[in-house]
């Protein structure tokens, strides 16, 4: 079945073509016989088979061509890598400017060398080696029934001299043996992390902490936060640096109008129309930062889940199922804001124990 | 010659050692099929051996600790801002490493690039049923690979640390969080107690350097031997059959082509690194669990799972002291799972329906599997649709959206698109099937009319050439399933074959076997089809335009007369339908109608069937 592509004559009037000796005419087909590809069986006799390949492609001219424009390419590429190693003894990092053209030109380089690299290599198997097609037989892939008819005689042989199927006690006693130890790497696990208890359940607030504005980390009067439309991001004091604190107890806070505010907000958890809620969103606890402030809604900027800012931040649209929890909030003795206490229940996503 | 002297001097020295000459020649001669899909999964391939040299770069500098520091380095913008060393580290990586920048953008980009080209192979594989049996084991290797690629590239672009990552991981921890029972315990014992910690970015780091890429390489060298050991399966053509190869060998051409395309995919991703930034974390700023930017997206692998959580609706039980979220779980697993588990069950599911048994090497054109491509396009389409609600704040931005009108189109289309996707592709193919019936029957329309001494009008066609003809006429049909309840002459049923699963399993096969009858060289009966598939009943009708009795005229044949000419097309017909021996309807072969005139033609054929 198998064939040289359609070309397969040498033209008359390649003038390149080296006299290469007694071979014989490029592109004829040797017996297909022969030119079967018969997987790994055996040549007979070791004896040398007929060529298979072509020596040389079918048009030398467009060959000897193809071979100036491979070489150019390489040297091209050759070009570029000298220009990457230069680029990089050149050319310093240390500063955004710097790295953009340090990265430019290393890119660049290693990019032109590469390309240089791929077209000369493909354009080499296209043109300069000759066209073939070849056919190789597949042999069935299951094996012949004698063999597996054999290799099920010697598994039962072996499995006989073994003894496991004669003797369950060995046989069971052995798997027993095996199951806690295939068991120990789950348990070694266990030190991974503590058990949760009742962690999620509890912030860092409680009564007294202040709420600090947390970009500049200062305490916030009410006075300070006068005009309504405006959401604030604020953190407990002493927590600045605890992450593990801030995971849970990111708050914002939002001012209203006199009488905006509705239940099922707590009004007695408020001070002069400011508001607590937990910044940490109830569906899988992306800090929820963005506030629209002609709908009161605030949103969350992963999965847009959206709250009802004035009306307990219910959840208006999107898929958390909880809104956010309020956070209760007073004055101190100076007149910053502070907590009162903890969050009511569990802030952040729902978990299996929550309730 | 230099050859013979290297082969004498390091060949002999090996061979002395391994004997390996008839082995290695064995190897060099193994045929190699030729298709620009197959290059698909050398891309992943090579992109992963990118990936594990840029990487391993990364890791001479790459600091895998959440200790915090105060950064001073070349970044300014940054001065003096507390971050993970993780994150100083990165920043050191990208400004003052020389070609550190490249090399993290080349690893990020070859992350990407190793996914979507794995998804491309793997749509290859699934249209063209170059899963079938033997290859069904690869098939599974592949979707693991797939499974921990998608793995492998969330951990890695969680290491650097910044804001964008550590929202992934805050995600990723209230979707573990959401787990029936166990949740809770699970992301305790991942991040090593309660969000963030300090532990998660050392551990996947290790599972990202070490245990996951040592994973994929595993599989992958499994993959690669297994398809080695099998043989390439072939696109169809002239020549080629299930019993046989045909290609150009390994060596010197395979070698040569590969090497180039290995080439071809590091320049392709240095130009992208070069000149497209992917990543620029310190945009970002580090992580902080107190604030997130708009628009924020995972990478693009990911983006279908963040579809889906944002299109879920907020269902959530409390039962008994304990919380089941639906709208977290179900999204997070459902979606995604419930493709894998199909693919992954597919190839059985079908082997079940068609009863096909038999080793297949010669790839379907998807057209001729309309059913299975048609479920393929209706899962890209379910896919795509939360893919794109993914992005849907960015779509609702550009284009102009309400935000929460993308949401409830998704919600919408999620359920009907694909269904629509279903139908449409199905008749598309049946189509497709049938312009390639009629080109094998009529060859390509030239264009010219002739006229016959008889003074009939007649459109010339060019007949295919044998190459396109067998392409066209690739169609392996499945063997018939036993009738349902029908037993053998013992009285006993043929197993899957009896009772409502014997009847589900019949209306099943009949659906996944809808096809139109082509015909080609490799001609086949068609009673096979079942009854009511629609290659029996049309093909007569399709058969001739009316008053235009052309046959498969070939071009240039001087017409003695017209049945003369119109036998030599028929006769082309009529041999491909002996061929199969068909016992069928011999539809489409009523070749003995054009011979004489098309008026005639329909009436025979509806008696005839």
């Amino acid at each position: 079945m198998s064939e040289t592509n359609g070309h397969g004559e040498l033209p008359g009037d390649a003038p390149d073509a080296e006299p290469a000796g007694p071979h014989r005419v490029i592109g004829t087909p040797p017996p297909a016989e022969a030119r079967t590809l018969l997987g790994d069986r055996e040549p007979d006799g070791g004896k040398v088979a007929p060529r298979e390949l072509p020596a040389d492609p079918a048009d030398l001219r467009k060959a000897k061509a193809a071979e100036r424009l491979v070489a150019a390419l390489f040297i091209l590429a050759m070009l570029a890598g000298i220009g990457f190693i230069a680029a990089y003894i050149g050319l310093p990092a240390g500063s955004m400017d710097a790295v953009l053209r340090s990265n430019l030109a290393l890119g660049g380089s290693m990019s032109v060398a590469f390309l240089g690299l791929a077209f000369g290599a493909t354009i080499w198997v296209r043109h300069l080696m000759p066209d073939v097609e070849l056919t190789e037989a597949r042999k069935p892939l299951a094996s012949p029934a004698a063999d597996r008819a054999a290799f099920a005689e010697t598994f039962a042989e072996g499995a006989d001299a073994s003894q496991f199927v004669k003797r369950p006690l060995l046989r069971r006693t052995l798997i027993a043996a095996t199951l806690p130890i295939a068991v120990a790497p789950i348990v070694l696990l266990r030190d991974m992390g503590p058990l949760p208890g009742t962690s999620l359940r509890h912030t860092v607030w409680r009564n007294g902490v202040r709420l600090m504005e947390d970009v500049t980390y200062t305490p916030i009067r009410p006075a300070d936060f006068s005009s309504p439309g405006g959401m604030i991001t604020v953190i407990p004091e002493g927590y600045e640096y605890d992450d593990d604190a801030l995971a849970k107890a990111a708050t914002i806070i939002i001012k209203f109008r006199p009488g905006q505010l509705q239940p099922p907000t707590v009004l007695n958890w408020t001070v002069d129309g400011i508001v607590a809620y937990s910044k940490i969103c109830t569906h899988v606890g992306c800090p929820v930062s963005l506030y629209e402030q002609t709908t009161h809604h605030i949103l969350c900027p992963c999965h847009q889940s959206t709250f009802n800012a004035p009306k307990g931040a219910e959840v208006v649209f999107g898929p958390a199922a909880r809104p956010l929890p309020q956070l209760p909030i007073t004055t101190d003795a100076e007149g910053y804001l502070v907590a009162s206490s903890d969050y009511h229940e569990p802030v952040g996503p729902s978990f299996w124990e929550r309730g | 010659m230099a050859i013979d002297r290297a082969l004498e001097g390091v060949g002999g020295f090996l061979d002395d050692r391994f004997r390996g000459a008839k082995g290695f020649r064995t190897l060099f001669k193994k045929i190699f099929p030729d298709h620009w899909t197959f290059l698909l999964g050398e891309i992943a391939l090579y992109s992963f051996i990118i990936l594990l040299l840029t990487g391993t770069f990364l890791t001479f500098w790459f600091q895998p600790s959440m200790t915090q520091v105060v950064y001073h380095g070349s970044y300014t913008h940054l001065d003096g801002v507390r971050m993970s060393e993780a994150y100083a580290s990165t920043l050191h990586i990208s400004f003052d490493v020389r070609g550190g920048l490249l090399m993290r953008q080349i690893h990020h980009w070859a992350a990407d690039l190793f996914m979507a080209a794995i998804f491309a192979h793997m749509l290859r594989i699934f249209f063209t049923g170059a899963y079938r049996k033997p290859r069904e084991v690869n098939w599974l290797i592949g979707i693991v690979l797939l499974t921990l690629g998608m793995l492998e590239g969330l951990f890695g672009y969680s290491l650097p640390d910044d804001l964008l990552s550590g929202a992934g991981l805050r995600i990723l921890e209230g979707v573990i969080q959401s787990i029936p029972v166990v949740g809770t315990y699970l992301a305790f014992f991942l991040f090593g107690g309660a969000f963030p910690g300090n532990d998660i970015i050392p551990r996947l780091y290790i599972l990202h350097v070490l245990l996951i890429p040592g994973l994929i390489l595993a599989l992958i060298t499994a993959h690669l031997f297994i398809m080695f050991h099998q043989k390439h399966t072939q696109m169809p053509g002239k020549g080629r059959t299930d019993q046989n190869v045909v290609g150009a060998p390994m060596y010197p051409y395979f070698m040569a082509k590969t090497g180039a395309f290995f080439f071809f995919t590091f320049a392709a991703l240095a130009l992208a690194s070069t000149f497209a930034q992917i990543n620029p974390v310190w945009l970002y700023g580090p992580y902080t669990p107190v604030a997130m930017s708009a628009g924020s997206q995972p990478d693009f692998y990911m983006g279908m799972l963040e579809g889906a959580l944002r299109v879920m609706v907020p269902w959530e039980w409390n039962v008994a002291g304990h919380t089941f979220s639906f709208n977290v779980f179900v999204p997070a697993l459902l979606p995604l799972g419930v493709i894998f588990t199909g693919a992954a069950l597919w190839p059985f599911i079908e082997q079940w329906i068609t009863g096909d048994k038999r080793e297949h090497h010669v790839n379907d054109r998807p057209r001729n599997a309309p059913t299975r491509t048609a479920i393929g396009i209706a899962v890209i389409t379910f896919y795509g649709v939360l893919w794109l609600e993914g992005a849907n704040d960015v779509i609702a931005d550009h284009l102009d959206i309400a935000l929460y009108t993308t949401t409830r189109i998704a919600q919408v289309s999620m359920f009907v698109a694909p269904v629509v996707a279903y139908i449409l592709t199905k008749r598309i193919c049946l189509g497709l099937q049938r312009k390639d019936q009629h080109l094998i029957e009529h060859g390509v329309e030239t264009g010219i009319i002739r006229q016959l001494p008889s003074g009939e009008f007649i459109e010339v066609t060019h007949p295919l050439s044998e190459e396109e003809r067998a392409k066209l006429g690739s169609i392996t049909p499945p063997p018939s399933l036993p009738a349902p309840d029908s037993a053998d002459h013992n009285g006993i049923p043929a197993p899957g074959s009896h009772g409502a699963i014997g009847k589900v399993r019949a209306r099943l096969n009949s659906i996944l076997t809808e096809s139109i009858e082509v015909t080609g060289s490799n001609g086949h009966g068609n009673g096979h089809g079942g009854p009511g598939t629609d290659g029996n009943g049309h093909a007569p009708g399709e058969h001739e335009h009316a008053a235009v009795p052309a046959g498969a005229v070939p071009a240039g044949a001087v017409p003695a007369g017209g049945s003369q000419e119109a036998s030599l097309g028929a006769g082309e017909a009529g041999s491909s339908s002996d061929d199969g021996g068909g016992s069928g309807d011999g539809a489409g072969h009523d070749g003995s109608g054009d011979e004489d005139s098309g008026y005639r033609d329909s009436g025979y054929d509806g008696t005839d069937n």
